[in-house]
């Protein structure tokens, strides 16, 4: 972000940067920043909450009566947000079919919640490597990694894992919300990783294809890297 | 290797990376004067790797942007880094890209006008950014500046 406040500056054009990271600012100086320890991914701090976002631009805008010979200029908004790392309680649906692996029956069961939230906003984030339909099926490969089978004869649908599982992570988290309303940040992501069958075997799929000597970039970036 | 719930978070452990990520450095650091807010055209610049939804998607590592006018609303992320929450951009697009928050602000006339045109590149890039920074940067400015934008609000992610 930094380093487009210096290109778009250059041009004769004033930015404001709503930072995500002290340190990184303080080593690129930009013209004029707001640091803001706000969730990663949520630069403005509170979705739903205007007049939350309302008080970011207005600190923002601020620093542009900064004047020139003060410099590169760094401010710190007042009031931190920070991300709630515990599973949100969203329900899951009860076993359907017993005869299917546990997290593509559960995936199975939540179609019905995923189809509402994208009627309901229009669009969706499934889809860069795989669409709904095939959720499922990206499950059933990454379960077969999970108990045992060699990962370079499973062909997983959409074939890079990191897009797939973010187009699987956007299914579920589109069904969450359209099942509990709204979460904090990466309250969905916990519940996703430890509380939904899914993360549990995808977690499992990515140790298998680490220690099956798998590239780094291909199971690595299957899962934040803390997890 | 981090833990996580209770010990450190993916925040956490996101901003201690971020103390020593190589980031690219600047000796001098450019000035420009804006109007009054009041007078001045406001576009957004964000990382987040958003795009509409019938939009060519970003690729891993891909340094050119996305073009979003100011009414579209088929926002979508394609942002490549697991790291962090796509859960507030699904909510509420405004926590990421305040579109609906500078309308206000044209409305009540705190600021001239909202630009016709924002622009969104992907925040994940090799640690020399030197595509962004000598190419697709510099292109995005003057189409900012075809359109007399005067100020940038840019949110990263």
């Amino acid at each position: 972000m930094s380093v487009l406040a210096h290109v778009i500056e250059s041009a004769g054009i004033a930015t404001v940067v709503l930072a995500s990271m002290r340190p990184v600012v303080e080593k690129m100086r930009p013209p004029r920043a707001l640091y803001c320890e706000f969730p990663l991914g949520r630069p403005l701090g509170k979705p739903g909450d205007a007049e939350f976002q309302h008080r970011v631009i207005a600190e923002a805008f601020a620093l542009l009566d900064t004047p020139a010979s003060h410099g590169p200029t760094i401010a710190d908004f007042d009031e931190v947000v920070e991300s709630d790392e515990q599973p949100v309680a969203c329900a899951l649906p009860p076993r359907f079919d017993p005869n299917l692996p546990a997290c593509v029956d559960e995936a199975r069961g939540l179609r019905n919640a995923y189809d509402r939230a994208v009627a309901k906003r229009g669009h969706t984030d499934v889809g860069r490597a795989i669409d709904a339909d095939a959720v499922p099926d990206a499950l059933a490969a990454f379960h077969r990694i999970a108990s045992g089978d060699d990962w370079k004869t499973v062909t997983i649908p959409g074939k890079n894992t990191v897009a797939v599982m973010h187009d699987i992570r956007a299914y579920y988290e589109e069904a969450a919300l359209e099942l509990v309303g709204t979460a904090g940040a990466r309250g969905l992501e916990a519940w996703f990783f430890e509380s939904t069958e899914a993360g549990k075997t995808t977690l499992a799929a990515r140790q298998a294809i680490k220690d099956g000597g798998g590239p780094f970039p291909f199971w690595f970036y299957m899962a934040p890297g803390h997890r | 290797m981090y833990r996580y719930c209770g010990e450190v978070n993916g925040d956490q452990a996101m901003r201690e990376m971020g103390k020593n990520l190589p980031v690219p450095t600047f000796d001098t650091t450019p000035w420009a004067s804006a109007p009054r807010l009041r007078e001045a055209t406001v576009a957004i610049v964000t990382s987040a790797a958003i795009h509409r939804a019938h939009d060519d998607r970003f690729s891993a590592g891909d340094t050119g942007y996305r073009v979003i006018p100011s009414d579209a609303r088929d926002l979508v992320m394609g942002h490549w880094s697991p790291n962090f929450d796509h859960t507030g951009f699904q909510i509420d697009p405004n926590v990421v890209f305040p579109i609906d928050r500078l309308r206000e602000l044209a409305d009540d006339k705190v600021i001239g006008r909202v630009a016709p045109r924002h622009f969104s590149f992907a925040g994940n890039q090799p640690d020399d950014v030197s595509t962004i920074r000598l190419d697709s940067g510099p292109a995005a400015a003057t189409e900012l500046r075809r359109d007399g934008v005067d100020v940038v609000l840019l949110t990263p992610v």
